[in-house]
């Protein structure tokens, strides 16, 4: 019966964040990349994401954050239909990408993940050459043109911040980079599609702090061409770098709003406890 | 007041440490085992062979008089049957474990394919024969020719093959495949792209393994009834063919003495060309695998 009433609590929450949101999107003026509407999701019988309300503005910093299993990097990887390659997972509601919702029949998938890149948790750069690595993305779709390959590869090393450490050398294997690079060859390759949007799941977690410094000092040079969505679990760095924060808990949105708002005066008890240190 | 007696441990420690190097010893002698035994298998076929391998037996035909008899038709046809084999076999098994790892939605009925795939690869040699002998040899009337037994080989070595790709393409990360797909590629440039590339070196290590055993294999050629005294190398697929197993298994059976020396002779050129296989196969492995 208790958890009856918290689940209702919890839709009563969404619905209010909407409203505060629509209110924002007034003031700052910025047009909507992404919302989410009522969108669950379900692993087997587990409901792991239940009736998500949630807008994402262009070059705004989005974090979500929570604890651990509370959803925020199944919600991210619904956003570019990733979670579509664990064969159990089953959707309802919709998450509209400029208006247009990314399930419908006809949208293509691999054109959303063009325009929707991702970056993963771990760095994962493919078994090749770092020029070949930043060359994929723009070679699967089609782009063999030497010339043109190579001012791509330039220009999305130089966005990443890394071309200096590693133009002597774009021929090495991408492997023998440490981690730090590594991830930063992972984002130079996600901008060499130039995407509209970038996801990063926990993109620092498996980083040495000069590294993270490194990669969230970028975002603040990335936000001015792209929109990103940051999950963390790393409270410290949602609040260092977003503009707006959503917190995920069991699978509800329980708060969503201006990062300073969450931070330092959130409406929601949970939220308060969480970004303060008390749980998770 | 401690639990543990001081006195115990000292006074077993030292039969501890002297059954440790009895077993290391033991250990040792029975890698030795196989080692002296293999050593000397080839010590004797080298004897009993070396004086008959000559430039003639390497180009002659196979003859019922011991000094004239050559190994020349069972290299060609050999040679034929791998024409037959290897890519029929290779696109077949890769075509199969490509679309078991990548592909095939994961239920049970494919965990029920992959299963009975790998159960295959332990069907005894002899069975294939059969198999080729109903299908190819008679039910398409291929007869004995080098097409028959050509898809014979290959379908006892496809097991084999499938599932050393399918455990090629595991050891590709999903990370990797993950950060393919979030890019927009499609399934089949992540696997064209990424997964090939990587898997490649294990896939051809289980290729040369596959086909070296398809090479030696005699039983499914004396089912298929592969000739043993052709005077003629084949000209197309469907001529009959001789083969280095099947010769030398003739000529072991010879009552005549000097007959023996020849096969010694002949499993000596076979197993070079095996040795070579493998090797291959080594180097291709650590050459060319990719750590992750």
């Amino acid at each position: 019966m208790a958890e009856l009433k918290n689940v209702q609590v919890n839709k009563q929450d969404t619905v209010d964040n909407k409203e505060t949101e629509s209110s924002s999107i007034i003031q700052t003026d910025k047009k909507v990349v992404f919302e989410a509407k009522n969108f669950n999701l379900w692993y087997g019988d587990n409901h792991a994401l239940q009736d998500i309300n949630l807008t994402f503005h262009e070059n705004d910093i989005n974090a979500i954050i929570g604890p651990s299993g509370c959803g925020k990097s199944t919600f991210v990887k619904s956003m570019n239909r990733m979670t579509e390659l664990v064969p159990i997972v089953r959707t309802e509601g919709n998450i509209e990408f400029r208006g247009d919702d990314i399930f419908k029949s006809g949208m293509s998938v691999e054109e959303l993940r063009t325009r929707v890149g991702m970056v993963f948790q771990k760095p994962n750069p493919f078994p090749k050459s770092i020029y070949d690595n930043v060359a994929y993305g723009p070679r699967v779709h089609g782009i063999k043109k030497k010339s043109i390959l190579d001012e791509v590869v330039e220009k999305s090393l130089r966005s990443a911040s890394i071309w200096d450490e590693v133009k002597d050398r774009l021929n090495d294997n991408a492997y023998g980079l440490s981690g730090g690079q590594q991830q930063r060859i992972c984002i130079a390759r996600t901008l060499a599609v130039e995407p509209e949007v970038i996801l990063m799941d926990e993109p620092t977690s498996a980083l040495d702090p000069i590294s993270t410094t490194k990669i969230e000092d970028l975002m603040q040079e990335l936000k001015k061409d792209y929109s990103i969505i940051i999950v963390t679990h790393n409270m410290q760095q949602a609040a260092r770098v977003s503009d707006r924060t959503s917190f995920f808990y069991q699978g509800y949105v329980v708060e969503s709003d201006d990062t300073n708002v969450i931070f330092e005066n959130p409406n929601d008890k949970r939220t308060e406890d969480y970004v303060s240190g008390r749980f998770g | 007041m401690t639990l543990i007696d001081k006195d115990i441990i000292a006074n077993k420690r030292s039969g501890r440490q002297t059954r440790n190097s009895i077993l290391k010893w033991l250990f040792f002698l029975c890698t030795m085992f196989g080692l002296m035994v293999l050593i000397m298998l080839i010590a004797d076929t080298v004897a009993d062979g070396w004086d008959s391998l000559d430039m003639e037996f390497l180009t002659n035909f196979n003859s019922s008089r011991a000094e004239s008899a050559g190994f020349y038709g069972a290299i060609i046809g050999s040679l034929w049957l791998m024409v037959v084999t290897a890519p029929v076999a290779i696109v077949l098994s890769v075509g199969t474990a490509l679309y078991l790892e990548e592909y095939a939605p994961k239920n049970k009925f494919t965990e029920f394919i992959k299963i009975n795939i790998s159960n295959l690869a332990g069907v005894p040699s002899v069975v294939f024969g059969l198999l080729g002998l109903a299908m190819f040899v008679r039910a398409l009337a291929l007869g004995n020719s080098v097409l028959a037994a050509g898809l014979t080989l290959a379908l006892m070595i496809l097991p084999v093959i499938v599932v050393a790709s399918q455990e090629a393409i595991r050891t590709v990360p999903a990370s990797v495949r993950e950060a393919s797909i979030g890019m927009g590629a499609t399934k089949w440039q992540t696997v064209s792209k990424i997964i090939l590339p990587a898997a490649i070196p294990g896939i051809i290590t289980g290729i040369i393994l596959a086909l070296s055993r398809a090479l030696g294999e005699t039983a499914p050629l004396v089912v298929i009834g592969v000739p043993t005294t052709l005077l003629v190398t084949p000209n197309s697929f469907l001529d009959s063919f001789q083969a280095m197993p099947m010769q030398i298994y003739s000529w072991v059976k010879m009552p005549n003495e000097e007959f023996q020396y020849i096969a010694a002779a002949g499993i000596i050129i076979m197993l070079v060309v095996l040795l070579l296989m493998n090797s291959a196969a080594i180097f291709i492995r650590n050459k060319f695998s990719k750590r992750y």
